[in-house]
């Protein structure tokens, strides 16, 4: 399916904090309309990938290349431009706009106009804003302030800003982090969808395992710094490495058993 | 070489008072996140106190008793006010806290007027360091000898006190983490209290050892407060060692920049405050902050153009002000045309602080450099007075290009205190810079020309440029670039995230600000005749905020009401009272304690909250409310 030049290209990323590696040579990559999550426990280095991959953090060494320019150490807003959209585990939106506003300022962003001082914001871009509202389901949103919004919605909310630069390439930070369990599975299955029509390639971090194997591709999974294992859902559920990591190893409950039995 | 060597003495001397008042601002901000802008008044009371207790207490023990008896006593009126007014707005945005305390502090400056007097009091030398030292033909008093062994002593002591002792231990868990020290069961209120105790009594100790070295007197407490913010923002917010460090380089840059530019010793401070922030944005020994809390965000009303009726409502209320010549008076037109240029002013600060979310202590600074570029062009150029109106506001222009670029950088209360910093700067070059610009005499006979000289077409002057003043800034809010702006305001993160630059935006912003406010005093230089280094004071800035605040900082046209409103008081209040300041610090406070929301707000909200449906407004009320 790869045309020669992957999406993402992520290699030998590494990061440490005063000597603790908390991302280890990490590699992989990722292909036009692909939906990879990378999953591991808490700590295991996610947040620190994902920061690193849209420009809050740089790496200590490796290199991250995107859609065939190298973004390693680049500024977010720089990537941003590239057509990366990105979503945050705690949403990050403009409170005291309305909705339809909120995706008009990434609009009037992504046609380089920030600086366009006389124009009302009101008419500019409002169809594509409409447009982009009523593809996340919140059509009737337009007028809401986003201040008064339920946590769900502004997830929702989130993900049709982060449309609005037409990415190739979403970057998922727990996107369904806070949200009940009937909207977390309606929110992925929504950013499936449009990620397959429109051929975009996400990238998420998921602690909710049936959103993970409902609807990745393929998984990568961390463990302190390093990744351990990657491949297609069945094939990460068979991993002894992964199973042991998520279900423990078994020794303190092993060993109990055993002194169990001898005594 | 001796002569250099007694200078850099005199440096330590005067950085140990420095650094006690600058580390008792660091432990109150570093425990409460208080920025508590009446630390130089407290430092001040602290003078006033001890010089009081020594006249009247005799001998050694009258005189050292003295000094540790006043620093107790202002200690303990700080207590009182950290009980009655700072536990109201330890929730409260930071802007509000910053001018409660300035409140405060303007209160306390009408008071020492009212209790000791306006002349300089000058106290009694130190029993015991009376003499001087002789260092190769040099004098150093003995008494800098002593001041100099405190700073370190002082710095030792609140080391032992912060290593050593339970309290110290709390003090420092909560500079880390408020909410965890209060979860494991530490009673914060008290906690508070007596940080916000020792941090008072530090203030006051600094002011009373002043006393055998300087006369005391009514003004101390802003010219302290500015060094005092030089030094924590050079040294970093909350580190007591930085303050120590940073006031030795405030001291030492001031004691020998006299030597270098002997007009403008600011200049030097500046520069090196300047390349700090570049190299280390929150001080030589500070740690970054977290994100500030938003200073607008109480309602969640968003904001609207205005709608066809309000536009015609607006062009009618224009029309009737400008039918004002034909029923008032001259004087009435004065007031009028002062006001108008408030407008301008006012709303120059409103676009930076309410669309903007900076807030900033120094917006007098441009609308000073207006006035003196107008003074600049008609005195030494020459030109004539149109060229003046629209040439003079570069100046604004150009200071706020320098001043804002390094102010941009940060955010909160370093923002804050950064652009009071500048302005102050700006003030200081304007007072001592005698030579250009005519120091405290100013620069005189600034008349209109013949077109405009009369009061009438004066007014209408004013009130036209207000009004396109206004209507541009209007305009800019709502533009593209308007939500830019607010989106940095609003959410930092996101911004960046979707593409801007945000800094760009930012300074950009200040510049508009700065030209605006630019304008504003080029048509206050015409209006008064002539140009001071009190066009750009502090209290002028301060005047400014009061305006937006008091119109309501989270409306769009707050800062117009606000100014009409303040300026009329304000004129009414000095014809009618000696003791203005204290008036308006009390108004301050209790605008900031119960009426956060100022006029504009509270009209809005109510009219919110009729057009809402009935159960969705309720529960949009209970929202705000439980936001204040």
């Amino acid at each position: 399916m790869s045309l020669g030049v992957s999406l993402l290209l992520v290699e030998g990323l590494t990061k440490s904090y005063g000597g603790i590696h908390a991302v280890r040579n990490v590699s992989f990559m990722l292909q036009a309309g692909e939906i990879l999550a990378l999953i591991g426990p808490n700590g295991a280095g996610k947040s620190t990938c994902f920061d690193m991959l849209n420009g809050q953090n740089v790496p200590d060494s490796g290199r991250i290349t995107v859609m065939g320019q190298e973004t390693t150490g680049r500024k977010p807003r720089e990537v941003w431009r590239l057509g990366v959209g990105r979503t945050f585990q705690i949403t990050a939106t403009y409170p005291t706009m309305t909705v339809r506003e909120n995706i008009q300022v990434a609009l009037v962003s992504h046609h380089r106009r920030l600086f366009d001082f006389w124009s009302p914001m009101i008419g500019i871009e409002r169809g594509e804003a409409d447009r982009l509202l009523d593809l996340v389901g919140m059509a009737g949103y337009a007028e809401r302030p986003c201040g008064e919004l339920a946590y769900g919605d502004l997830k929702r909310l989130e993900l049709a800003i982060a449309l609005a630069n037409q990415p190739k390439l979403l970057l998922m930070d727990e996107p369904t982090a806070g949200m009940a369990p009937r909207e977390r599975v309606e929110l992925m299955r929504l950013t499936a969808k449009i990620a397959r029509e429109q051929s975009i390639g996400v990238l998420f971090t998921e602690h909710d395992m049936d959103v993970v194997f409902e609807h990745a591709d393929r998984i990568l999974v961390l463990n302190r710094g390093s990744l351990i294992a990657q491949g297609s859902p069945a094939e990460v559920r068979a991993n002894r490495e992964v199973q042991a990591i998520y279900l423990g190893e078994g020794l303190l409950y092993d060993a109990r058993h055993r002194e169990g039995a001898s005594a | 070489m001796a002569f250099y060597f007694v200078q850099f003495l005199t440096g330590l001397a005067s950085a140990a008072s420095l650094f006690l008042v600058a580390s008792g601002l660091s432990i109150i901000f570093g425990v409460t996140r208080i920025v508590n802008f009446a630390h130089g008044a407290f430092y001040m009371l602290g003078a006033y106190v001890a010089f009081s207790l020594t006249e009247r207490l005799s001998g050694p023990l009258g005189f050292w008793g003295g000094i540790v008896v006043a620093a107790l006593a202002v200690a303990v009126i700080g207590v009182l006010v950290e009980i009655v007014l700072l536990r109201r707005i330890y929730h409260a945005p930071e802007l509000f806290q910053l001018l409660g305390t300035f409140g405060l502090t303007l209160m306390v400056e009408d008071l020492v007027v009212l209790i000791w007097g306006p002349d300089d009091l000058v106290g009694r030398r130190a029993p015991g360091f009376k003499g001087a030292v002789d260092f190769f033909g040099q004098n150093i008093p003995s008494y800098d000898l002593f001041l100099i062994a405190m700073g370190p002593i002082v710095l030792g002591v609140l080391w032992l006190l912060f290593q050593r002792t339970r309290w110290g231990i709390l003090v420092r868990a909560a500079t880390q983490d408020r909410d965890m020290v209060a979860a494991l069961g530490v009673n914060q209120k008290w906690l508070f209290t007596s940080v916000f105790a020792v941090g008072v009594f530090l203030a006051a100790l600094g002011g009373a050892l002043q006393i055998p070295r300087d006369a005391v007197h009514h003004a101390m407490d802003l010219r302290i407060i500015v060094e005092v913010f030089v030094v924590v923002v050079i040294g970093g917010l909350g580190s007591i060692l930085g303050a120590f460090v940073a006031a030795v380089l405030v001291s030492e840059l001031n004691a020998f920049g006299i030597l270098i530019f002997p007009t403008i010793s600011l200049i030097l401070v500046f520069l090196v405050m300047a390349v700090v922030l570049v190299v280390r944005p929150w001080g030589l020994f500070g740690r970054k902050e977290a994100p500030a809390r938003r200073t607008p965000g109480l309602t969640v009303i968003p904001w609207r153009p205005l709608s066809s009726v309000e536009r015609l409502a607006s062009l009618v209320a224009l029309a009737f002000a400008a039918m004002l010549p034909f029923i008032a008076g001259n004087y009435a037109l004065t007031v009028g045309a002062e006001i108008a240029i408030f407008v301008i002013f006012a709303a120059s600060l409103h676009f930076l602080m309410a669309v903007g979310g900076l807030a900033s202590f120094g917006h007098a600074a441009y609308f000073g450099l207006g006035a003196y570029g107008v003074a600049f062009l008609a005195k030494l150029a020459g030109l004539p007075m149109i060229a003046c109106l629209l040439l003079g506001p570069l100046l604004g222009a150009a200071g706020a290009a320098v001043f804002g670029a390094f102010a941009v950088q940060l955010s909160g209360v370093y923002f804050a205190m950064l652009t009071l910093a500048f302005a102050q700067i700006v003030w200081s070059i304007a007072f001592q810079w005698v030579a250009v610009t005519g120091g405290d005499n100013g620069i005189l006979g600034l008349w209109p020309e013949k077109w405009a000289a009369s009061p009438s077409h004066f007014y209408w002057l004013a009130l036209g440029v207000s009004a396109v003043v206004v209507s541009v800034l209007r305009l800019v809010t709502f533009s593209p670039f308007g939500y830019a702006l607010r989106g940095m305001r609003d959410s930092p993160l996101r911004s960046e995230s979707i593409g801007i630059n945000g800094k760009r935006i930012q300074w950009t912003a200040f510049i508009i600000a700065g030209t605006t406010a630019g304008i504003g005093g080029a048509l206050f230089a015409y209006l008064k005749g002539s140009v001071f280094p009190d066009n750009m004071g502090i209290s002028l800035s301060v005047d400014a905020l009061v305006m937006v605040l008091l119109g309501g900082v989270e409306t769009v046209p707050g800062a117009i009401f606000g100014a009409i409103v303040y300026k009329a008081l304000n004129i009414w209040l000095v014809s009618q009272t000696d003791w203005s300041k204290l008036v308006l610090g009390i108004f301050i406070v209790l605008i900031v304690v119960v009426f956060p929301k100022g006029i504009v707000g509270v009209v809005e909200s109510v009219m919110h909250r009729r057009r809402a449906v009935a159960p969705k407004a309720a529960a949009l009320a209970a929202k705000m409310e439980g936001a204040q």
